[in-house]
Order: C-alpha cells, then structure tokens, then sequence
C-alpha cells in the first residue's frame, strides 16, 4: 500500500492536541519540558476543561508555558507558584488549578511554598519537572543534583561535604498529610509517557474532589545543562537517576 | 490482524533530536541529511514500508511534530 493512501485524514491516529498553540517550543531539542507541556494540554483538553483551567508558570526555563498551553495562566516569582495557586483555587473553587515548576523553583527557593501549600491540603494539582539541574541560568547545580554530577557550579562533581546531599523532596512531600496523590514518572518511553499523562490526569480529577495536593513529579533531562545530546541523556536518566528517584506512586488515597 | 502505518513529521518545527528514531520499535525512523530552515535535520521515514502506525515516535517528540496515520490491511 502506498504512503499516499495511508496519509487521509480518516486514518489520524495521533495528531498535534488543538491546546497546543502554533508557537515554536523555545526548549532545546530533546527537552522534556516539550513532552510534559504536551501531555498537559492533552489532558486538558480531553476532559473538556479549557475554559476552567488556569495554571501558573515558574521562573525557570518553563517561564513562558504560558506561550503554548491555551489555557488562563499567571506567572509567579521565583518559587512562589503553590502561593499563587493557593489564593486562586480558594478565590475560584470551580476552577482546575495547577503549577508548574522545576527543580530549582520548587525544591530550592520555593521550599517552603510548597511545603506548606502541601500541608495545608490545597485542592491544587503540582507539576515538578526534576532535572537534577537549574537549566535555565547555565546548569548551575540545584538541590536535587546527584552525588558526583558535574554542573556549572559543581565542575568536579557534586560533593556531600561540601555541598549536601541531594533532596528527596517528593518523598518529604508525601509524608504531609494535606496530600492525597503523589506520584514519580518519567517521559522518555512510549510507555512512560502513556503512564505520566494517566497520572497527571487522576491529579487533576482529584482536585475536585476536596481530597487535598496532587504532586506529580517528572524525571526529566536537561540536555544542555548535563552536556550530554538527547537520546543519550535520556539513557543517562535512565542508569543514574531512575535508581535515585525510583518511580512509582508513594501515594494515593 | 496486521496494520501499516505512516507518519508526516511537520519538517519546519522539527528539531532534530532523534528521540523518535530511539524509539521507533521497527527502524522506519532516520534523521535526513538536509537541514531544516532553522539548521535541525528533521525526523523522516527513511523506510516507509516497515511503518505499524504504533504512535510511539508522536508519543514521546518533544515538540509534537508527528501526526500518524493507519489502516488494516
Ligand atoms: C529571585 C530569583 N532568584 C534567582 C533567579 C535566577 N534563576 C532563574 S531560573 C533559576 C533556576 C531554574 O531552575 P529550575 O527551577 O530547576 O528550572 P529548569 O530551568 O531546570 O527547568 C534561577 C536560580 C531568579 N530569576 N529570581
Ligand atoms: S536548558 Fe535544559 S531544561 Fe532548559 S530547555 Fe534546555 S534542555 Fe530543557
Ligand atoms: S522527536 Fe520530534 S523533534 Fe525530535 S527528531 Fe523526532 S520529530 Fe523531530
Ligand atoms: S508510528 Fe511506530 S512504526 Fe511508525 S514510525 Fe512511528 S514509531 Fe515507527
Ligand atoms: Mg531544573
């Protein structure tokens, strides 16, 4: 059969969600931050919530989410987004909420934003890209770097006497008793992504449901921070951070 | 039952990584050698014939470029 007669409209089975604006994403190739902003926007979209969802961006290198999500969108400082959230799902208790945020806004300057938003149980869904890595300013490193990574700041490999140990902060997270859904995935894999979107979804069903915080956690690559391309990065995920950050659900109630 | 599938990778946007190629389960993926306007050497079906239509190059592309087709055959 010819490619020709393949490619009719009647025979899409996977095409761009209409969420998604035109705009070109502005991530380096490879990014999982492109893979996550799709799921999102799939998800969205397929429970029909365009016009009752408002997300807020982080600073970070997903700033400007707000350029291919079609959806309402605030824009916190640094770390601040579970604040943002906070006020915004109790001023408009009917709408979806959500942040987004990475490594270095959620579990470096924003700790106790999130911490305590978390705590207090707030009906917010929590997207955390980790990346083990501040992408955005140059590959400094963030509190989730692994012992012995190489980072802009750490160029002889991360040390624990010198610079601490890297912070579970999603296993503290599921200690708090305001959370309800939380959850660690990954996106480098047909089936991993096919598992992440199923996640994401169940935290933003939840949060109408007065259960408490939604946290969903994603390990991620920041290809141009770790200097490694991008099929080798996620591979380079796989061996070196998959066995610090196991994935799974550590919790769901 | 068997499937055939094809993809159309939207060239322009295409940024080259080649996650796609790393995770198509049949090798119909290549990167071309000819460069896209903005200097990335875009996805493409190097071998048309071995395409199922799985999806799984669409799932995982960062920038959600690639639209897939599939009939029954
Ligand atoms: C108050 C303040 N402090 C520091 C910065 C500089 N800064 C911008 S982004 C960033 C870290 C971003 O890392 P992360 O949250 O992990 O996001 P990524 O880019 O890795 O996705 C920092 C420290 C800032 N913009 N504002
Ligand atoms: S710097 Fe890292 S996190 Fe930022 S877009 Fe590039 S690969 Fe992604
Ligand atoms: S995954 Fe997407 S952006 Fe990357 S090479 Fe394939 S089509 Fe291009
Ligand atoms: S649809 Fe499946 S078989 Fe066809 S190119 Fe994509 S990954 Fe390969
Ligand atoms: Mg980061």
């Amino acid at each position: 059969m010819d490619v020709k007669d393949i490619i009719k409209p009647e025979n899409m089975v996977y095409g761009k969600t209409k969420l998604l604006t035109d705009n070109i994403l502005h991530y380096c190739p490879g990014c999982s931050h492109g893979v996550v902003h799709k799921l999102i926007a799939e998800v969205i979209d397929e429970m029909g919530i365009q016009d009752k969802t408002i997300g807020i961006s982080p600073v970070g290198c997903a700033v400007f989410a707000y350029n291919y999500i079609d959806i309402d969108w605030e824009e916190a400082a640094h770390g601040r987004a579970p604040a943002l959230a906070t006020a915004t799902k109790r001023l408009n208790p009917d709408k979806y909420v959500f942040t987004y945020q990475g490594d270095g806004d959620l579990a470096s300057i924003g700790t106790a934003e999130i911490m305590h938003a978390c705590n207090r149980g707030e009906n917010i869904v929590v997207i955390f890209i980790n990346n083990a890595i501040y992408g955005m300013t140059g590959g400094q490193m963030a509190p989730t770097t692994l012992l012995g990574m190489k980072t802009a700041t750490t160029p002889y490999g991360r040390r624990a006497d010198l610079n601490g140990y890297p912070l579970k902060i999603t296993e503290l997270i599921a200690q708090l008793e305001g959370t309800c859904y939380v959850t660690r995935q990954s996106v480098e894999t047909a089936p991993a992504v096919r598992k992440a979107k199923k996640a994401i979804r169940k935290a933003f069903e939840n949060s109408m449901m007065k259960k408490g915080t939604s946290f969903v956690e994603i390990v991620s690559t920041c290809n141009s921070g770790w200097k490694i391309p991008p099929v080798k990065a996620n591979k380079w995920m796989e061996e070196n951070m998959f066995p610090f950050y196991p994935l799974g659900d550590m919790k769901d109630r | 039952m068997a499937f055939k599938g094809a993809i159309v990778v939207d060239n322009e946007k295409c940024k080259g990584c080649g996650v796609c190629v790393a995770n198509c389960p049949t090798g119909t993926l290549a990167l071309a050698k000819h460069v896209n306007s903005r200097g990335y050497n875009y996805a493409y079906m190097a071998e048309p014939d071995k395409c199922i239509g799985c999806t799984n190059c669409a799932t995982v592309c960062p920038d959600d470029v690639i639209t897939v087709y599939k009939v029954k055959i």
